[in-house]
């Protein structure tokens, strides 16, 4: 009783701190700072609405797909993506903002989603090449999440990490099948490849130097890694998985440094980020303007199904 | 470029000053929040998995189902409004828990049994 019975004296804040320092879980009904928890509400709700814009450079391609079983297979990968939009809005939602006002937040352009896919899928090589170099990027950020400190972040992050695996050796398996195609086939892996592979690796965000919230994101178990370590486990392991599959990365820098122990690289071209950052992305329009007649067309829907379940309830209040 | 921070799953996307709430109302009423519990096979219980939206009862085992158990990880599905559900004080600490803290005896390590004795 009496150890109890002081540490519910504690100030809110020490608790805080000392749950996070004892690399324990903060739950949502715990006290929090306004900071902690606003840091979360923007991240979580930038990744969830990325899951979802993510669906459209993919979902593109369902109708054309080459087989059956190609369409099969991305069918249930973007069936997959909007699962994970909807794991992390529901752990959005545990820090008191409802799905809906994020998704207007989006609509109106006062949140984003991450700029890769703001990049057109031009041939059907870049389901593909989305699927071992975007999946796969997604996964070097997304495995030390599972361990981020916000418990309902973490548990999301760890049902979405077991799906990405899937969606990172399907694309993989689709590329090896085009390698051992025609030549025609081989030129497209490689000039998807040489599209994707420098926004692939600005997926990680500038370096750590220009990075100012790092600190503070790291300190609160929110964030566990450098974007700059990520890219570099992210390019090491890239590097023999193109070799396996018989392509190149268009960076001339691009070689094994024996004294580090990994491949230097070159420096992506943060402008163009920048650029497409800022909205001037070749897709940035497009992927808004499809999201938001999307969410309108579906309105009645939504409507109808409320009106349905009105009319239930009062049928049922009148059995009684 | 000192305004972005790449966390999240899929990379670097400006946050700082991007408003965490709308400050006011939306402008559809939503469908309503369900919580999910999920018994993953035969002789285990039911266990949280996570929440959604639907409008009734009937569409939320819908969507648990799409949502929760695409990979055979569910043979039942319970979900309930999270509105329903009462649970114990906000505070994980709660005094609530206190009585179990000081009565070691129901726990089997508390009695010292000679080691001969077989099978206890
Ligand atoms: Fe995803
Ligand atoms: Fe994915």
């Amino acid at each position: 009783m009496t150890a109890t019975h002081h540490e519910t004296h504690d100030e809110p804040q020490a608790v805080f701190d000392a749950t996070i320092e004892r690399g324990d879980r903060i739950e949502p009904r715990d006290w929090m700072p306004e900071g902690y928890r606003k840091t979360l509400v923007r991240q979580i709700a930038q990744h969830a609405h990325s899951e979802i814009i993510g669906m459209q450079p993919e979902g593109g391609w369902i109708t054309r797909a080459p087989s059956l079983r190609r369409k099969a297979i991305l069918l249930a990968k973007v069936q997959d993506e909007a699962g994970h939009g909807l794991y992390l809005y529901s752990a959005a939602e545990t820090l008191g903002v409802s799905r809906q006002e994020l998704t207007e937040l989006l609509l109106a352009g006062r949140q984003k989603y991450s700029s890769i896919f703001n990049y057109p899928t031009l041939s059907y090589a870049d389901v593909g090449t989305i699927g071992w170099l975007v999946d796969g990027a997604a996964i070097c950020n997304q495995v030390p999440l599972c361990r981020t400190s916000y418990g309902p972040y973490g548990r999301a992050m760890i049902r979405i990490c077991k799906e990405e695996s899937f969606h990172q050796r399907q694309g993989y398996e689709l590329l090896s099948t085009m390698m051992r195609g025609t030549d025609e086939q081989r030129a497209m892996v490689q000039e998807s490849v040489d599209r994707f592979w420098w926004p692939a690796l600005m997926m990680f965000g500038p370096p750590d130097a220009d990075s100012p919230n790092t600190a503070q994101s790291m300190a609160w178990g929110v964030k566990r890694n450098t974007n700059d370590d990520l890219r570099q486990r992210f390019v090491d392991m890239s590097v023999p998985q193109a070799e396996a599959l018989g392509v190149t990365f268009p960076d001339p820098e691009l070689r094994w440094n024996d004294e580090r122990g990994h491949y230097d690289f070159g420096t992506p071209d943060w402008d163009e980020f920048m650029q497409v950052v800022q909205g001037n992305g070749p897709c940035n329009a497009q992927r808004i303007a499809h999201r938001r007649r999307a969410h309108d067309d579906g309105a009645w829907v939504r409507e109808a199904a409320l009106a349905f379940a009105d009319k239930q309830a009062a049928a049922v209040g009148e059995g009684r | 470029m000192s305004e972005l921070t790449a966390e999240g799953g899929h990379g670097a996307v400006p946050l700082k000053d991007v408003p965490a709430d709308k400050g006011g109302a939306t402008t559809q009423r939503e469908w309503p929040l369900y919580e999910v519990f999920v018994r993953g096979k035969r002789g285990l219980n039911h266990v949280h998995v996570g929440s959604l939206h639907a409008a009734d009862d009937e569409m939320a085992v819908r969507h648990a189902r799409d949502v929760y158990t695409r990979r055979n990880e569910g043979v039942s599905i319970w979900v309930v409004r999270a509105d329903a559900i009462t649970a114990s004080s906000p505070d994980e600490k709660d005094p609530l828990f206190a009585p179990s803290g000081d009565k070691v005896y129901r726990h089997p390590t508390f009695y010292d049994i000679p080691a001969d004795v077989p099978h206890m």
